[in-house]
């Protein structure tokens, strides 16, 4: 693959909690590259550092060391390299949570027109995109209806559409099927999967769900901080 | 997309029956405000009403609000004929208890010689006394109405007219009377008390006497002259109006009004207390919402914007609800509650003081929370 097709470029990453006795290595130099339209999963048990890796890709820890770059775009190199993390998240990174976390007090609609709303679009524009997502992700007859109304599967689409509404490169999911019976598990994947080529977009997931393992291009294991193997 | 607005919307129940909790607490702290302030203007009132420059009154006294003062009646005219003087009038007051309709009416009795300073600025039902005997003006919250007839004394009264806003600091309604029938309240005994009087050869006519004389001024007439002049009487003594009006507010409310003051100081940081927590429990309820509004790229100012906006809406809310609510009741309080656009505007900045602060707790909360807190892990 071309160098442009890297949409994530982890290299020499390492994070640790404490000094002396008390140190943790939640991460222990991880090098990883995502690139365009893939799906990958990352793998291992409780503690192994899957979450601090999607939360290091996801600009929201700091490593103690390492390179990351997003999308071409160095963003830590020993350092934040950027003072607008949260404006680099909203342009190039879409969150699906374990329990859609969807703000309970918006519709769905206003869930994912509310992304737009704060990346500056136009807030017409921002509606029709909301629908446009919802009813390719066939939600669009719940766009009225408020998160508490929503079946799970209906709440993880709405939230798939949330995190694809400013059109991200680079998608985190973390445990996106753990609230979904299996075949709208998989479902979901496919959906994903979909989505990430039609997108030109890469998914990251954190996943212990093993019927959906088929649906990644890559299994990447973690045990103790460090990848085991790809 | 206003995010507060919509959160209110969401939860507009609970959020209506809080503000509703607040408006309760602003209308007590309202009413405190009303009852403070109608204390000073009830005891300033019947200062006020005759409106008068001096106030001429016994020597060595501060009378006749803060300490019994008694001169004879015929000091009138001499103060009348000083340099200076438009006018002159005789006033007595004693506080009576009268029964009427069954029910025992507490009454502050003012007497006053018609057509001389000394009765009500201004009627407000009915007419002036018209008459020399047996006639009296009524505060309307005495129950009285005209034509009326009530008991002092030995003798049966009609009321001609009403007055309002006219009581004396502990808040007792007024009645004008003439102060000859004022003077022969004062004076007349039960018929036995007055053979005993008799048998010690105690019986002889003693020349009347009155709280005070109040004098309004010509214009450009120094008053602080005016009452050196009648200082050198050595039997009288004379305060200016605003003399009076410290006087009595210095000696006679003092305490009442300290006592209402320093409650009311309690009742506004109870009600910052109360507001603080709810804002800051509304903002607690809504971390993992703040936190998922964080990843998803929303800026410091919007989740600023949140939380603020919620407080002042609540804070202006429970405001509103509290000053109408007081509006609604004030005219049934025992005594006056007296609130001026001042009281609530003073109030509005305070509260908004608050909520700023308050939500200041929340926001730093909010401002702290990672928001890694979304994703679970």
């Amino acid at each position: 693959m071309a160098p442009g097709d890297i949409l994530v470029d982890v290299r020499g990453v390492a994070k640790h909690y404490g000094e002396g006795e008390a140190r943790v290595d939640a991460l222990r130099s991880v090098d990883l590259r995502v690139h365009v339209g893939e799906v990958i999963a990352l793998l291992g048990p409780s503690g192994s550092g899957k979450t601090t890796l999607l939360n290091v890709i996801g600009c929201i820890l700091a490593p103690t060391a390492g390179r990351v770059e997003l999308d071409g775009d160095a963003v830590f190199d020993g350092k934040w390299l950027r003072s607008d993390l949260r404006r680099l998240r909203l342009d190039k990174i879409g969150f699906i949570f374990q329990a859609h976390n969807l703000l309970p007090f918006l519709t769905a609609e206003e869930n994912v027109s509310v992304v737009l709303d704060l990346a500056g679009w136009p807030a017409e524009r921002g509606r029709e995109r909301a629908r446009e997502l919802l009813d390719y992700l066939e939600v669009g007859h719940r766009a009225k209806v408020k998160p508490a109304l929503l079946s799970g599967g209906e709440a993880q689409r709405v939230a798939i559409a949330r995190a694809l509404a400013n059109r991200p490169r680079i998608i985190l999911a973390d445990e996106p099927t753990a609230a979904l019976g299996s075949g709208r598990a998989q479902l979901v994947m496919d959906l994903l999967r979909k989505l990430a080529s039609d997108q030109k977009a890469c998914i990251i997931a954190v996943t212990h769900d093993e019927k959906i393992f088929d649906r990644f291009d890559r299994l990447i294991h973690l045990r103790d901080g460090r990848l085991v193997d790809s | 997309m206003n995010l507060a607005i919509k959160d209110i919307r969401h939860g507009l129940f609970r959020f209506v029956l809080t503000c509703l909790g607040l408006g309760l607490l602003m209308t007590v702290v309202l009413a405190m405000i009303g009852i403070y302030n109608g204390l000073v203007a009830d005891a300033l009132a019947v200062v006020k009403a005759p409106a008068a420059d001096v106030w001429v009154v016994e020597a060595g006294t501060q009378g006749p609000f803060s300490e019994a003062s008694s001169i004879p009646a015929t000091t009138r005219d001499a103060v009348a004929r000083m340099p200076g003087v438009a006018e002159a009038g005789a006033i007595t007051y004693q506080t009576i208890e009268a029964s009427h309709a069954g029910r025992t009416l507490r009454l502050y009795v003012i007497g006053f010689e018609s057509g001389r300073p000394g009765g009500p600025q201004r009627i407000t039902e009915g007419r002036g006394l018209g008459r020399s005997h047996f006639e009296l003006l009524a505060e309307r919250k005495t129950g009285l109405a005209p034509g009326e007839t009530i008991r002092l004394g030995r003798d049966r009264f009609t009321v001609v007219g009403l007055v309002e806003d006219a009581m004396n600091s502990g808040g007792d309604p007024a009645v004008y009377v003439t102060l000859a029938d004022a003077l022969t309240l004062q004076t007349e005994m039960d018929p036995a008390a007055v053979r005993v009087q008799a048998a010690r050869g105690d019986g002889g006519l003693r020349p009347p006497t009155v709280a005070a004389v109040v004098a309004p001024l010509q214009p450009g007439a120094d008053v602080a002259l005016l009452t050196a002049t009648v200082r050198q009487w050595k039997h009288l003594s004379a305060l200016s109006q605003s003399e009076q009006e410290q006087l009595l507010l210095a000696s006679v409310v003092d305490r009442a009004r300290r006592q209402i003051g320093l409650f009311l100081g309690i009742l506004l940081s109870v009600s910052a207390v109360v507001i603080a927590l709810i804002i800051y429990t509304m903002t607690m309820e809504k971390l993992k919402q703040i936190a998922t509004l964080k990843l998803i790229g929303a800026p410091d100012r919007t989740i600023v914007g949140l939380i603020v906006q919620q407080a002042l809406i609540l804070g202006i809310s429970g405001l509103g609800i509290g000053l109408a609510l007081i509006l609604l009741v004030k005219d049934s309080f025992p005594r006056r509650v007296v609130l001026e656009p001042f009281n609530a505007l003073v109030l509005t900045g305070i509260i908004l003081m608050v909520c700023l602060v308050a939500s200041g707790l929340g926001v730093r909360a909010a401002l702290k929370v990672d928001p890694a807190t979304a994703l679970g892990g």
